[in-house]
């Protein structure tokens, strides 16, 4: 069993940041959505705030490292244009069913060469790359919120909910970069 | 910038144990809109390279020579707008109060036209 660079790097990138996001997402939503008058001891909100702050920080840094590492690592390999030969910008693609060396994933779709898979970069890479940047600004905000409010958060409902928008919207952004990630990757692999 | 007096404990009385001195909400006011400014910033980047080549080529610098394109600048940029609001706004509000409500209104609003210039049938319209 071997990966490849770039895989280990896709797999980074996607599986192992993807997956610590989302746990801590998970975490984080249910620690801030239980987090009401009458619910918790001062004894219990101490040890759920503490659990809330890493659990936020862990989000909001994942979030930043996902973007970086996809942005100026994993990006580049996607994106490269290998398949022009003189006139014809995808000649390199041509017969191909997987990305190669004379075909980049962008490449790979651009062509249609398999099918009808031009509009997976046209809609899907073209919003994944762009929305995902959201997703840090919105979950290290919630994480500062959370952080500066502490457990002033349980007694005003009202900012509780305004930094559970934030951190869902955070999510949000990542759903799309991760989901079309994913299909991205299944379409046109990074190999 | 208004003047609030917060009763947390009058509202969630196990918080009286904790002791916890009251703050002011411009931190939290700064951070909110803060956010709205960076992903705004990043939309409008996003849309404006659609059509302004110059921008777009200014954008791609960023990259050095790591084949980013302009998804270099466009996320730098946004970056540092977020950043540089957000310590600007809590220099300025630290130790007072701002509306929290309007704070979070005005980063909703900025945040979600930045998702929309961000969306690709809506920045493709000028292209």
């Amino acid at each position: 069993m071997e990966l490849s660079s770039r895989e280990t790097w896709t797999v980074i990138h996607g599986l192992v940041l993807g997956t610590v996001f989302l746990l801590a997402f998970g975490g984080g939503l249910a620690g801030l959505w239980s987090l009401r008058p009458g619910f918790l001891t001062a004894a219990g909100i101490k040890e759920r705030m503490r659990r809330l702050y890493v659990g936020t920080w862990v989000m909001g840094v994942t979030a930043l490292l996902t973007v970086i590492t996809g942005t100026w690592i994993v990006y580049p390999w996607y994106r490269v244009k290998l398949a022009a030969v003189g006139d014809s910008a995808f000649a390199g693609c041509a017969g191909l069913v997987v990305p190669g060396a004379t075909c980049s994933p962008r490449d790979f779709l651009l062509s249609d060469v398999s099918g009808h898979t031009e509009t997976w970069h046209e809609f899907g890479m073209e919003w994944k790359e762009h929305i995902s940047w959201a997703a840090p600004i919105l979950a290290i905000t919630a994480a500062f919120l959370v952080t500066y409010y502490g457990p002033r958060l349980i007694s005003r409902k009202w900012l509780r909910m305004a930094v559970i928008v934030m951190f869902v919207a955070a999510f949000a952004a990542a759903v799309v970069g991760g989901a079309f990630g994913a299909f991205l990757n299944k379409v046109a692999p990074i190999i | 910038m208004t003047t609030m007096k917060h009763r947390d404990e009058g509202i969630a009385p196990e918080l009286a144990a904790l002791g916890l001195p009251d703050k002011p909400d411009g931190p939290g006011a700064a951070a909110m809109i803060a956010a709205g400014v960076g992903v705004f910033t990043l939309g409008l980047l996003t849309t404006l390279a659609e059509f302004w080549t110059g921008l777009s080529g200014f954008l791609a610098d960023f990259q050095g020579s790591r084949g980013v394109g302009g998804l270099a600048g466009k996320s730098t940029l946004a970056i540092v707008a977020w950043l540089v609001c957000w310590g600007v706004l809590a220099l300025l509000w630290r130790g007072k109060d701002f509306d929290l409500k309007l704070a979070f209104r005005i980063g909703l609003v900025l945040g979600a036209l930045g998702a929309l210039l961000t969306f690709p049938p809506f920045f493709t319209l000028f292209a």
